[in-house]
């Protein structure tokens, strides 16, 4: 007689840290703004087509860590970046000198807190990007235009009024607007700093809804504040505090049985 | 579980009063069956009307500890020894409801035996050894419960079989006198049922165990063996 498999039959997320491709490496990362150092030593592997958590208390450096990835600390005076972020698959030191941080933008591409789209049509918030890297076909714009917002999960919702100012958009369209903006130029990582903060409930579950979708197609980095969120959308989380990493793991291991104290204790409600 | 408390005050009472609770029923399940047994042995019918009507209070206990626990994963979306702690709870109560349930039983049994013969029942003290091993279990399952200690917990395991052991001998006794005298066929039957009903009662106390283990270590214990789990407790 044949045997009977008596394994589970539902999925039991068999990901492990293993069999998934690194896409991004921060190796021994040191932050300073001015003489304070942000970030200290920070090694951490994004994994692709993956989401990745950061939590964290306020002032851990998660967001720091984020926007280190498209070097939108480069906008300001005295900020300095020690060792290196790697973005596989060709090996390139993100935060290099020679290595054009608006070609890294292009490759990595931020969504913020409270959406913020440019004072222009949904066509032209979301063609923007494309025209700042020289792409003027009319048909070329209009095809990617669709392709992104459709990706966002905004075009039906909007097919018909491409040309009306983004602003008249809901606060959550506003946000999906800004995704496809950001998708528009075929990043390789979303950088997500807390997306849904200013959302109401629905919107927030279409966001996550959302990135659940992209990761087929990108791979995932977010901040937020909201535990359950990253519990929710993540594959891997990592627990920030005072600019360490203090735990890296599987979501369903670091919320379940966390391997640091004070891990245990910021996600159990303990910190203090 | 650790030093630190929760910011939140509620939370913390929330959690300490449902531990409480656990406890408290705990304790009504361990005078349950200590009563059961001892009016198997006397077939005082006062006291097999008593554990009779008192199963309520266990099925009370149950139903609201239920509740309490559905309602902090609602309001507090608990995670890591929280989340293990009240997912531990509400398998806690479904054992102990169900040895409430053995002592029941157990219960009716003393007066069907006694009803049939008034010597029958005090023939067997292997039954009232091994109740009191299962008593034991469940003592040591809830003081670890209450300490969160692991170590305690897993010594539980070991004794389940003992009872296991009791049980077979208590059922080799009874086939001989069954062969001995047909006329004893009845309340023989009767007796299997209750060593059958401590036998359970030992196994109910084991699971308790195994999530005390759960609780406090996250690994999930049951269906290992308990080599297995010596060396997973040994590893710190």
């Amino acid at each position: 007689m044949a045997a009977i498999s008596l394994a589970p039959t539902f999925d039991t997320r068999p990901l492990d840290s293993k069999s998934a491709v690194p896409k991004a490496e921060a190796r021994k990362l040191n932050f300073f703004y001015g003489s304070f150092r942000a970030l200290k030593d920070l090694d951490l592997t994004v994994h692709e087509n993956c989401v990745t958590a950061l939590i964290g208390p306020s002032g851990c450096g998660k967001s720091t860590f984020l926007r280190c990835f498209n070097r939108m600390h480069d906008l300001y005076p005295g900020n300095r970046y020690e060792c290196e972020i790697r973005l596989f698959p060709d090996d390139t030191n993100l935060l290099a000198p020679g290595v054009d941080p608006i070609e890294v933008r292009m490759r990595l591409s931020m969504v913020f807190q409270k959406p913020n789209p440019f004072p222009k049509s949904i066509f032209e918030n979301v063609a923007y990007g494309l025209r700042v890297r020289g792409e003027r076909s009319r048909r070329a714009l209009e095809d990617k235009v669709e392709d992104a917002l459709r990706g966002a999960a905004l075009w039906d919702e909007v097919k018909n009024r491409l040309q009306d100012l983004a602003f008249n958009l809901s606060g959550g369209q506003q946000q999906r607007l800004c995704i496809a903006r950001a998708l528009a130029t075929d990043p390789e990582i979303l950088l997500f700093d807390e997306p849904t903060s200013a959302l109401d409930p629905i919107a927030t579950a279409s966001i996550e809804e959302l990135i659940t979708d992209l990761k087929k197609k990108v791979t995932i980095l977010i901040v937020t504040h909201n535990m359950q969120q990253a519990a929710r959308v993540s594959d891997f989380t990592a627990y920030m505090y005072l600019g360490e990493l203090i735990e890296f793991g599987l979501t369903d291991q670091l919320f379940i049985k966390p391997k640091n104290k004070q891990t245990e204790d910021y996600i159990t409600g303990r910190f203090g | 579980m650790g030093v630190t408390e929760h910011i939140s005050k509620q939370f913390e009472t929330d959690l300490d009063t449902t531990r409480t609770r656990v406890l408290q029923m705990g304790g009504l399940i361990e005078a349950q069956i200590t009563a059961a047994i001892q009016a198997f042995v006397s077939g005082d019918a006062e006291l097999i009307e008593q554990v009779i009507q008192n199963d309520a209070r266990v099925n009370g206990y149950e139903v609201a500890i239920d509740g309490a626990c559905s309602q902090l994963l609602v309001r507090r979306q608990p995670a890591a020894s929280d989340l293990r702690l009240i997912m531990a709870i509400s398998k806690i109560v479904t054992d102990l409801e169900r040895m409430g349930d053995e002592a029941k039983k157990i219960a009716r049994m003393a007066k069907r035996i006694h009803e049939h013969s008034k010597q029958h029942a005090q023939r067997f003290p292997a039954i009232r050894h091994a109740s009191e091993t299962a008593i034991k279990m469940l003592r040591q399952a809830l003081d670890s419960f209450a300490r969160l200690d692991a170590v305690n917990a897993a010594e539980v395991l070991k004794e389940d079989s003992d009872i296991d052991t009791e049980f077979k001998s208590v059922l080799r006794q009874l086939i001989t006198y069954m062969m001995e005298d047909p006329r004893t066929i009845t309340a023989a039957l009767e007796t299997v049922w209750v060593a059958k009903a401590v036998e359970r009662i030992g196994d109910h106390a084991k699971n308790v165990a195994e999530q005390v283990i759960y609780i406090v270590r996250g690994t999930d214990v049951r269906h290992t063996s308990f080599a297995d789990i010596e060396r997973e407790l040994a590893r710190e």
